[in-house]
């Protein structure tokens, strides 16, 4: 069965480095409602429900289901969760309305980092036997990757700083941080702070629908034509850290090489990873790369790459766009790649 | 906005974790000083070794010894060592392929300063004084600059093999309940229970979390609920818990207190366990000092009509 599934709507609240004031649910309730909103459509139309979201970041177990008090899950709905990014519970949405077992999808993920030491929460998402016993942070994995593409050529710390200062001279509002932000010193050598995500708290949701409930609910669908998202091995030894095939090869399945893309909106926390996109997506100067001011803008840990998606297609749906390209990651140095292309109707 | 509570939060987990074959052979090796790779069937030698070929996903097993030298295939500074890394004064993070390998170890390197680091520089293990069979049987890697390590042919069959390791998690949060959870928890100091009514559905919570789960908006309007309540259901508790001062068997409930439309729980006291039956009618007992209700005793009053209750099951 060949269905077409657009997102439909997005809306993602302001990351924000504490929001100790609010549960985790007062924070995502507003986005739920700015999004369905969008549409007019209430819980009870709503087909599916998929969510993203990380128990060590709370350091809750099943902190998930507190956060379903948003959605309104009574009467009982169709509801899922990916303990990872909302973009793979965006995934999840769509091939359960490709199976035409829903006409519509609510996707929504949120983090709180703040609780926590988030450079240390990370390390327990590494290999327990070999590499957790160390706790290599996460800045310290993204700096080996650097270095390994500084020593290949590929980059130099000055083309990493000008990543970070393009990403923030975007005009985001919801962004973390905007305007010039000083370099800074190296956090861990070749990074600098500059080159590092800011850690902040937030969350995100779109609207998926299909066919022609997507034109119902929305004037200019955010088409998606291929998602894939593909992993590679955990052990950072095993894999060149200076290229993403796994990237590369869910752009394949997608379709991104079969016509160019006029905006790419990249999960990538950190500058030296963009390096790595660029190449693995074949990205040239004729693609905008993050209008929205990516990751190193705002990062809310399960929640930027879903926004990813979110922000490529609020670019079509305001005619900003005609095909793009959207990219989450999950995992050290680039590990797990979710890419989309998303396209508008033709004008 | 009044301020929110907040409280350290430790999560420790001593996760026991078991090896396979290939990981009980590399962690006994570095026990003994010995280190092994696994053979794929192109030929690489894998190091740390794994049970299955990345690419192929074929199963391996030939477990093979290489060097305890080896070089730098990508390094990173690390001036500020965090709590659980393997060195606390400032040292490289470093990705070794010792001798005889065709991967990349993670480890760090115990050098003076970034200029004693460079990608291709020559490298040995220095081992950890006491060895129990884990990574950190590797106590880090340093400088070298002497010939190339011979490598003992090795079958990695020990005597006393390690079959498991003990994983250390410990993470450290501030946990704040957020604005709902904090008054709730602020009135109970003052031995009232308030909740919070859903503008839609009118339905009082408690404790309040801030949203109506049935309508997904936002509550505020604070209700005062209590003190009295009514048992709805309850079952009776036969096993001691852990660090729980309290004997068995007792009874523990689903209590709605008056006002509330949705029951708490809590534990009976002041009655035998077999006599606590659905309708009873409790109120809290607080202990001195106690921020919230030890357990709920019987009010004395006749029990409630089932009808009054029936939708707070």
């Amino acid at each position: 069965m060949t269905r077409d599934i657009a997102v439909v709507a997005f809306a993602q609240s302001d990351t924000l480095r504490s929001t100790e004031e609010v549960s985790e649910v007062e924070m995502l309730m507003p986005v739920l409602h700015d999004v369905l909103a969008q549409t007019g459509l209430k819980t009870a139309d709503i087909g599916f429900t998929c969510s993203g979201s990380c128990d060590y970041l709370a350091g809750r177990a099943f902190s998930f289901t507190l956060a379903l008090d948003g959605v309104g899950a009574w009467p009982p709905i169709s509801e899922s969760h990916v303990e990872t990014d909302g973009a793979w519970a965006l995934y999840e949405a769509w091939t359960k309305l490709l199976s035409g077992d829903a006409d519509t999808a609510l996707v929504y993920s949120y983090g709180k980092s703040s609780p926590g030491s988030l450079r240390d929460v990370l390390t327990r998402q590494l290999d327990p036997y070999y590499v957790a016993p160390l706790w290599p942070d996460s800045v310290a994995l993204a700096a080996l990757q650097a270095q390994a593409l500084i020593d290949a050529g590929d980059t130099d710390e000055r083309e990493l700083a000008a990543i970070g200062a393009r990403s923030r001279s975007t005009d985001n509002p919801r962004a973390q941080l905007k305007g010039p932000v000083p370099q800074g010193d190296y956090l861990v050598r070749p990074l600098r702070t500059g080159d590092c995500p800011p850690i902040g708290d937030g969350a995100a949701a779109v609207v998926l629908a299909a066919g022609e409930r997507a034109r119902a609910l929305c004037e200019r669908p955010a088409w998606i034509r291929g998602i894939d998202h593909r992993i590679e091995a955990h052990s950072l030894g095993v894999r060149d850290l200076t290229d993403s095939p796994s990237t590369r090869l869910a752009a394949e399945r997608a379709g991104v090489f079969e016509r160019p893309v006029d905006t790419a909106e990249l999960h990538a926390p950190f500058s030296s990873q963009e390096v790595v996109l660029r190449k693995a997506l074949r990205l040239d100067d004729s693609t905008r790369v993050n209008p929205s001011g990516g990751a190193l803008a705002a990062n809310p840990m399960m929640a930027a790459g879903l926004a990813r998606i979110g922000e490529a297609a609020a670019r079509i749906h305001r005619g900003e766009s005609d095909r793009a390209l959207a990219h989450a990651t999950s995992g050290p140095c680039l590990q797990q790649n979710l890419v989309a292309v998303l396209e508008g109707d033709p004008r | 906005m009044p301020d929110v509570l907040k409280a350290p939060l430790v999560v420790e987990f001593p996760f026991t974790r078991s090896l396979g074959p290939v990981q009980s052979a590399f962690l006994t090796g570095l026990r003994e000083r010995v280190i092994l790779g696994v053979k794929t069937r192109d030929g690489r030698t894998l190091v740390p070794p794994v049970e299955y070929d990345p690419v192929t996903a074929e199963e391996i097993r030939d477990l093979v010894a290489v060097g305890v030298t080896g070089t730098v295939t990508t390094w990173a500074w690390n001036h500020a060592p965090r709590r659980g890394q393997p060195l606390d004064r400032p040292f490289a993070w470093v990705l070794v392929k010792l001798d005889g390998a065709d991967t990349a170890l993670l480890h760090a390197l115990d050098a003076p300063g970034p200029d004693a680091v460079r990608t291709g520089m020559r490298v040995r293990v220095r081992w950890a004084e006491e060895r129990t069979g884990a990574i950190t049987d590797i106590a880090c890697f340093e400088p070298y600059d002497g010939d190339d390590s011979e490598v003992a042919v090795h079958a990695g069959e020990f005597e006393d093999p390690v079959h498991g390791i003990v994983a250390q998690a410990r993470l450290d949060y501030t946990y704040s309940p957020g604005r709902a959870q904090t008054a709730y928890i602020n009135a109970l100091a003052e031995r009232r229970a308030v909740g919070e009514r859903c503008p839609s559905c009118r339905k009082v919570y408690v404790p309040p979390r801030g949203a109506c789960p049935t309508c997904g908006v936002a509550t505020a309007e604070q209700v005062e609920v209590g003190p009295s309540g009514t048992v709805t259901t309850f079952c009776i508790v036969n096993i001691k818990a852990k660090n729980l001062d309290i004997e068995v068997p007792y009874v523990y409930a689903h209590i709605a207190l008056d006002g509330a439309d949705l029951a708490l729980h809590g534990r009976i006291g002041g009655i035998p366990y077999d006599q606590v039956r659905m309708g009873l009618r409790v109120e809290p007992v607080w202990t001195e000092g106690g921020r919230y209700p030890d357990h709920y005793r019987p009010t004395g009053e006749p029990d409630a009509e089932y009808d009054t209750y029936k939708e707070l099951l």
